[in-house]
């Protein structure tokens, strides 16, 4: 286990902007590496318990990352990142679009513009990412989009306990 | 811009700029209390109309209040639930991303222990 790597999350409502930074104990162009070749980001990308699944991948400009989050259960979040700009080992620009698994952009959910930057420090590199909406509007869609389904979910869980409930009369 | 930091064991907090602003905490806080008329909530302030309507429209631009028209008289209200859903959204995507740079720690260790892997 590393100790003390800074993980700093920024929040600008106003400006519909997120800042993340975090630091990481390898080579810049290993952290590279792992955000850029799909073996390796199925490798991190799903928090636990939840697993990655990368249906294509083509790292260019221009390029797309279509892939699922898969929960335990099965059920899978696909998302489709567009590969705006690349320079290698330094930085990438993409756009990333919620989508079904086919592929299919959700246009009533905005998306954002991530501009995802390497750069060294000492033994460590950061990874910076400014995380931009179109607007504060756009950003409040996609929070109101989260607060329902993460309302729809535990009223699932709870239908899901219900049914392992003795029936009572 | 307000920071979080994981080092802080609170959760996430006065996130919004909006609330850095002392009329605009103000404003809020006599809107917790329930709506009211733009003029009785600019009453208080030393300030001209103009200046106190600009920071109406940042907390409407932050979505911590709500406006609506009833002939000449605009009245403001809380949008209570506003501030808490996005501080949940903001914690769940900050644990979000901790729990995938996690993994990703365990990587790069695990690559680096192993250098010649493909």
């Amino acid at each position: 286990m590393t100790p003390d790597l800074r993980f700093d999350f920024m929040a600008d409502m106003q400006t519909g902007i997120l800042t993340m930074r975090r630091e990481f104990a390898a080579p810049r162009p290993l952290v590279w590496d792992c955000h850029t070749k799909s073996d390796l980001l199925d490798q991190w990308f799903a928090p636990k318990p939840m697993s990655t699944k990368t249906k294509s991948f083509e790292f260019r400009e221009g390029g797309h990352w279509h892939y699922a989050m898969v929960d335990p259960s099965g059920t899978e979040y696909w998302g489709l990142v567009e590969y705006l700009s690349i320079t290698p080992i330094e930085r990438y620009r993409t756009r990333d679009h919620f989508a079904d698994a086919e592929g299919v952009v959700n246009a009533d959910l905005p998306g954002a513009t991530w501009d995802v930057t390497f750069e060294d420090r000492e033994t460590r590199s950061l990874v910076q990412s400014v995380i931009t909406y179109a607007s504060a509007r756009d950003l409040q869609t996609v929070i109101d989009m989260g607060m329902k389904e993460g309302l729809a979910s535990t009223l699932e869980k709870l239908d899901e306990l219900l049914e392992t409930l003795p029936e009572r009369t | 811009m307000v920071r979080v930091m994981t080092q802080s064991a609170r959760p996430l907090d006065s996130l919004f700029q909006a609330l850095a602003d002392p009329t605009r905490r103000a404003v809020v806080a006599r809107l917790g209390r329930g709506e009211a008329p733009v003029k009785e909530l600019a009453q208080p302030f030393d300030m001209a109309l103009p200046s106190f309507l600009q920071h109406l429209g940042v907390l409407e631009g932050a979505g911590l209040i709500e406006s609506r028209k009833e002939g000449r008289v605009r009245t403001c209200s809380l949008r209570p639930d506003a501030l808490a859903a996005a501080e949940r959204w903001f914690a769940e995507q900050r644990a979000m991303w901790e729990g995938r740079y996690d993994n990703l720690d365990a990587l790069l260790v695990q690559m680096q222990e192993t250098p010649d892997d493909t």
